[in-house]
């Protein structure tokens, strides 16, 4: 019997480090803090007549950020985010509680049912909801066979359909950390909150509910930050009536061929983000010491 | 149908905000067209080994023959490698990206060939090394992006208006503001295109003004005609009216001429008395090219009825190649309405110019109408 030495219980020797780090550091050198360091140069260049750069500072494409017209989509996609994270916790907070009680194998199986539909093509998934709520589609055809309208209603093309949209294909991103999170509490606290005279209401607000913050905020964030920067739910099950940020950027690169300003908002974006990924952090590790 | 126009006109749907980082990314080089385009021609050598010389051509996806590159070396016995463009947009980043994108010849639309000249990015044509240029319509030689063929070659050509489900509307529409105030009927069934200047076209034309206006109080009039007729649209689409056509989602949509259905019952097309545009996808050559030969022989094989007609007979555009249109099945003339139409016809629409720095304008207005609620 050897004892370890401190070495190797504790770091492995530089060499080994970087040798194991190396390749994954190399990758995100390479493609992407070099890309990303580009993207943030452009932001203070003028755009080129025909697309590309023109080096000459300046600071407009700054000062547009807050022209009025941009700040009220950005304000838009806020508030679409914002509609589809709130939705998705309160749908996915019982499921998540609901799977993490089940048996095995039930368990599993409904985790899988979850994960399910990240198996088919996203494009594919969002172009059936075309199918089911057009004005032919599925839907309608079914109330108007029923004789519960007379008229087919309309359910594409609207704010409601892009948040539908949303919930849809990020609310597996909601309940994963949700289900991690109710799955760890030691269930012994409930009971031991029981005992002391709570009822359930109490026991979920005071102790199963600040227990799994950490997962709530992941889960949260995990649905927001996709939303808001989405664009091909709005064009597709928007109809292009109403824009977001992501369609913002997206069309800055290759409709406007406006690089600069692109890469000023797709900056102006990360900084959100960055913002929202930090708050997380503090909270999640204040509620960790708790 | 053709699928070409689905896939050239794509409005990226399919490409991640992650890529067009990346194509940010990539580009550097400034590409300032402030410069005037020095158009010194080449040197070229008619009697130049085309065996020798290698193409890389850039092309919307089907809008050449499938087994071209074969054809290609068959025939001059250059090796050719075909790489596909889903818009305008992407091939643009990709030109204008700097340094040698490695291509010889392009496929572009008319305004992007001029705004791709004035960058200073084109050769010029030799027209001595392209006799078949005689097959193309006298009209196809004046067209305003490019008086002359000096730089570019037009490949195919149609123009923009209502299709519609003569089935669903009491009276065929003959107007562009059918579309934009829509009848009882159509009211919430109608979409519009959302690429800049499709979108700003219906309303302009409706006004009277020139589809390459860059007068603000006009542009501003057709933001105001534009806001109202969104009130009763179902959708803004480039790529899927047609479908939306078919399945009776809409009923009146508008639509480019070769991407209307009408080859489905009931389904119509029409230019509006207005007037519309003239849209011209063209070929031409880079300036970086070092097989500049070959390239122009390319064309010059293109332009061959066989070959042009081709694109015809397939894609169902109008080809600006007499001799090519003449040997179209007249059967599929005849149920193709998109193909009775002559050259005289297609000149009634307004070519689309680049307008440089004023395409902003159109940019602003677009996204303007989509942040409207």
């Amino acid at each position: 019997m050897t004892v370890d030495s401190p070495t190797r219980r504790g770091r492995a020797p530089i060499a080994a480090r970087l040798v194991l780090l190396g390749p994954g550091l190399a990758y995100l050198a390479g493609f992407l803090l070099i890309p990303l360091a580009l993207v943030l140069s452009y932001t203070v260049f003028r755009r080129g007549r025909f697309g590309g750069v023109v080096y000459e500072a300046t600071a407009e494409n700054f000062t547009r950020l807050f022209d009025p017209l941009y700040l009220d989509v950005v304000l838009g996609s806020v508030r679409i985010a914002v509609i589809t994270t709130l939705l998705a916790l309160l749908l996915g907070y019982p499921t998540a509680y609901l799977i993490a009680r089940l048996p095995q194998p039930w368990k599993t199986i409904a985790l899988v049912a979850i994960v399910l539909p990240f198996w088919t093509n996203f494009l594919v998934r969002v172009y059936a909801w075309i199918v089911l709520l057009s004005g032919p589609g599925l839907v309608n055809s079914t109330l108007l066979d029923l004789g519960l309208i007379d008229e087919p209603l309309e359910l594409l093309y609207n704010q409601g359909t892009i948040v539908t949209g949303l919930l849809y294909s990020y609310l597996p991103l909601m309940v994963l950390p949700l289900y991690a999170a109710i799955e760890r509490l030691d269930p012994q606290l409930r009971e031991a909150s029981a005992n002391l005279g709570a009822r359930p209401m109490r026991t979920f607000v005071s102790v199963t509910l600040p227990l799994t913050m950490p997962g709530v905020l992941t889960g949260c964030l995990f649905v927001f930050v996709p939303s808001f920067g989405n664009f091909i739910i709005p064009e597709l099950l928007g109809g292009g009536r109403s824009i977001m940020v992501g369609n913002l950027i997206r069309d800055q690169f290759l409709k406007a061929r406006d690089w600069p300003f692109g890469a000023t908002l797709a900056l102006a974006l990360l900084a959100v983000l960055l913002v929202l990924l930090f708050a997380q952090a503090w909270t999640a590790r204040r509620y960790g010491r708790a | 149908m053709s699928r070409a126009r689905y896939h050239r006109r794509l409005p990226a749907a399919l490409m991640a905000t992650g890529l067009a980082l990346a194509v940010a990314a990539c580009g550097g080089e400034a590409a300032d067209g402030g410069q005037a385009a020095t158009a010194t021609a080449a040197q070229l050598d008619p009697n130049a080994d085309l065996a020798k010389q290698k193409l890389t051509i850039s092309i919307w996806e089907d809008y050449s023959p499938e087994d071209l590159p074969q054809k290609v070396k068959a025939k001059l016995g250059t090796e050719m490698t075909r790489t596909l463009h889903a818009t305008n947009e992407e091939i643009m980043a990709k030109l204008t990206a700097g340094a040698d994108s490695g291509l010889d010849v392009a496929f572009v639309s008319g305004q992007y060939a001029q705004a791709l000249n004035g960058a200073g990015l084109l050769e010029p044509i030799h027209p001595e090394l392209i006799p078949n240029l005689a097959n193309l319509y006298p009209e196809a030689k004046q067209l305003s992006y490019d008086k002359g063929n000096k730089y570019s070659v037009p490949y195919t050509w149609g123009t923009t208006g209502i299709c519609y489900r003569s089935d669903l509307v009491k009276k065929p529409p003959t107007s562009w503001n059918d579309l934009l105030d829509p009848p009882a009927e159509a009211k919430k069934k109608v979409t519009m295109m959302t690429t800049e200047r499709w979108l700003a076209l219906p309303a302009l034309k409706s006004l009277g003004y020139s589809v390459n206006t860059v007068n603000d109080e006009e542009i501003g009039k057709a933001r105001e005609l534009l806001l109202k007729a969104k009130q009763n649209l179902l959708a803004y689409d480039d790529t899927t009216f047609g479908k939306k056509l078919t399945d009776g989602q809409a009923v009146m949509v508008e639509a480019w001429d070769g991407w209307c259905p009408t080859a489905e019952k009931n389904i119509k097309f029409v230019v509006p008395k207005e007037g519309s545009d003239l849209w011209v996808d063209t070929m031409v050559i880079l300036k970086s090219s070092k097989n500049k030969e070959a390239a122009h022989a390319l064309i010059n094989y293109i332009l061959d009825p066989e070959i042009h007609g081709w694109a015809a007979a397939n894609i169902l555009y109008n080809v600006p190649n007499k001799a090519a249109m003449d040997q179209v099945d007249p059967k599929l003339k005849s149920s193709t309405p998109a193909l009775q139409m002559t050259p005289a016809d297609l000149l009634q629409g307004e070519s689309l110019r680049d307008l440089g720095e004023d395409s902003t304008k159109y940019t602003r207005l677009a996204t303007e109408v989509a942040a409207q609620q």
